[in-house]
């Protein structure tokens, strides 16, 4: 292995997914602060490189930087450095995720990358980003500029897990374009405390027939802002979406945002965002958002806020279970991880962290 | 030998009186059947030897194996012996049927004899209560208090959405739990199939938040089906 990742805690980045063993991977992407400091493949369908080496082995991606951004109109930050460039190959079924993880390492420096994903046609990619951060990184920044594209009948499921530490402050922007029977599935798992988060994902959905999913399970400790949302705009007939969130409050403050948008007719979709206030001085403000300038659409939200019952707890506590065991069973069910579509190693991964958070915060 | 005494409690909830100077006692391995029509207070007086939150204990005491429960937490009464079947339990999302039975019981194969003979493979790993028709709410419900091994069970209408089939596979489980465990059982019945399968040894009757009658369980039944409730508060052999 390579020197620069001795030192990185393996348990630190099995939190945020990342194996650097191995085991059921097929790609491997580690940045260190500005550094790219490892990527190899184990799967030819695949290519993953840094994204500056990868513009100079193929010149064609160059048409990939910045196109997501601008098909939305939002400004692309041209000043990153570092950052992946995934090539998922024409018909490659990748099973075996690929795993990319960017890491915090120094104190106050910010860390501002441009990733790409590209899904051909036809292809299935599933893609795990965990990123992390040394304790040692006192106010420092997280900027991730990323631009995915899901090509012609192309799947991604992409995973993001934030485990960061509560001095760094992170603002992910990323766009995803989808083409025609196209998929894209994005799921996002926030359970550490962090100073602050601040993103709003979008994705368009390009083509015909294609279809988006955002999932999100985020926990908010005392302390920390956390300013998440997930937004899909419909460009054309008969695409589908689904934003789920499922957000708890044990102290911090909340804005789970949703937003979807029919620019064309022949569009269903549905947002939910569901919050649980843990604590006396936790805050959880939910923002739905529906938007269309056509009749022929099925659109809907839900969202509810709430404490957990206190019926549930006097059940579990009559089956002998004491209150502060039962309450973080409760919570620990309450972020379902089965909303999230992800592959099973890595879902029971995610719930020994939550069942570690929920308990040593009670 | 007694297990618990009610010792001439008081229930109000939310301001009402709705139990008035209830007297009981349940002796070591006995099934107690409680009888009463719709709203007397049967759930109540069980949801105050539990302890849940609302029902205000304004008077009197409630002794379980000589010591008083009042100032106990719900789980400490869990602890010392005390399992109820609900009414009608919460639905508690996201907690599994099979995470529970594991937190109630670290012996595996007997998790699996139970879920075996109650039927409940089928809902193990749905969330507690979620979607669950009537009569499995009650198997899920037995089999949590199974998993307990208390010394007292109390059941609020153990039959209510079961099916006969049911009912007779249920019966069982319990009737053999008791005879192995020498455990006590307090039993709130509308339709006395239970005690066909489990030996009834004391019976009373509650009306308008009073008890009335304690005795023979099986004639008691009787009396209530052939005069109705009523006329079985005149009857001089009223005791409590
Ligand atoms: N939490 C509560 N809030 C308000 N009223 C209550 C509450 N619990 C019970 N009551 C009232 O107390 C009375 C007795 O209720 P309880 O549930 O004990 O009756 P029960 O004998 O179990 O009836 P059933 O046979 O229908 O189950 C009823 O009038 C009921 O409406
Ligand atoms: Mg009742």
């Amino acid at each position: 292995m390579h020197e620069e990742l001795n030192n990185l805690s393996e348990k630190d980045l099995l939190d945020a997914g990342i194996d650097l063993k191995e085991r059921q991977r097929s790609a491997t992407f580690v940045q260190i602060d500005e550094k790219p400091s490892l990527f190899r493949t184990m799967f030819e369908g695949i290519e993953l490189l840094p994204t500056e080496d990868a513009i100079k082995k193929y010149p064609r991606f160059e048409q990939y930087i910045g196109k997501a951004f601008s098909a939305i109109n939002k400004d692309f930050p041209r000043d990153t450095k570092g950052g992946f460039f995934l090539l998922v190959k024409k018909g490659a079924n990748v099973v075996f995720p690929i795993q990319v993880c960017l890491f915090l390492k120094k104190k106050s420096f910010s860390q501002k990358i441009h990733n790409v994903i590209l899904v051909e046609e036809g292809a299935t990619a599933y893609v795990i980003n965990g990123c992390t951060s040394d304790k040692a990184s006192k106010d420092s920044l997280h900027v991730g500029v990323s631009e995915y594209y899901v090509e012609k009948g192309g799947y991604l499921n992409f995973t993001m897990i934030h485990s960061w530490t509560e001095e760094v402050s992170v603002q992910p922007k990323s766009v995803a374009l989808v083409e025609e029977g196209g998929v894209f599935v994005s799921n996002y798992v926030c359970l550490k405390p962090v100073r602050e988060i601040v993103m709003y994902p979008s994705c368009v959905l390009n083509g015909r027939g294609s279809r988006a999913s955002f999932s999100s399970i985020i926990l908010g400790h005392k302390g920390s802002l956390q300013d998440i949302g997930s937004r899909v705009v419909f460009r054309a007939e008969e695409t589908s979406a689904e934003i789920l969130s499922r957000t708890v409050s044990m102290g911090g403050r909340i804005i789970a945002r949703g937003h979807l948008k029919a620019q064309c007719p022949s569009v269903k979709a549905h947002l939910e965002c569901q919050g649980l206030i843990v604590s006396e001085k936790g805050s959880i403000h939910a923002i739905p958002e529906l938007e269309t300038d056509y009749r022929d659409v099925d659109m809907s939200h839900e969202a509810a806020i709430g404490k957990i019952s206190k019926e549930e707890i006097e059940y579990l506590a009559s089956r002998g279970i004491d209150e502060n065991t039962a309450r973080s069973v409760i919570i620990r069910g309450f972020m379902d991880t089965d909303i999230l579509g992800l592959p099973e190693e890595l879902r029971m991964q995610i719930e020994g962290l939550k069942e570690k958070l929920t308990d040593s915060s009670m | 030998m007694e297990l618990l005494h009610i010792k001439d409690i008081s229930v109000t909830v939310e301001g009402k009186q709705i139990l008035s100077n209830i007297d009981l006692s349940i002796g070591k391995g006995k099934v107690f059947v409680l009888f009463g029509p719709n709203g007397s207070g049967k759930s109540t007086l069980m949801k105050s030897i539990v302890g849940i939150s609302g029902y205000n204990i304004i008077s009197g005491d409630i002794i379980f194996e000589g010591r008083s429960l009042l100032n106990l937490s719900i789980d400490e009464r869990a602890k010392f012996g005390i399992a109820m079947m609900f009414q009608h339990p919460p639905k508690v999302r996201g907690v599994k049927l099979s995470q529970l039975a594991r937190m109630l019981c670290n012996d595996k194969k007997k998790i699996e004899k139970y879920i075996e003979l109650l039927n409940l493979g089928y809902l193990f790993d749905r969330d507690l209560n979620v979607d669950f028709s009537g009569g499995e709410m009650k198997r899920a419900e037995l089999l949590q208090i199974i998993l307990m091994r208390p010394k007292l069970i109390l059941l609020d209408e153990p039959e209510s959405g079961v099916d006969i089939e049911n009912i007779s596979i249920m019966g069982k489980v319990l009737d053999e739990y008791l005879k192995e465990s020498g455990a006590s059982c307090f039993v709130i019945s509308h339709t006395g199939y239970i005690i066909e399968y489990v030996k009834a040894t004391d019976g009373c009757l509650m009306l308008d938040g009073n008890l009335y009658c304690v005795g023979n369980p099986y004639k008691l039944f009787e009396t209530i089906k052939e005069y109705g409730y009523e006329k079985c508060k005149e009857c001089d052999i009223r005791h409590a």
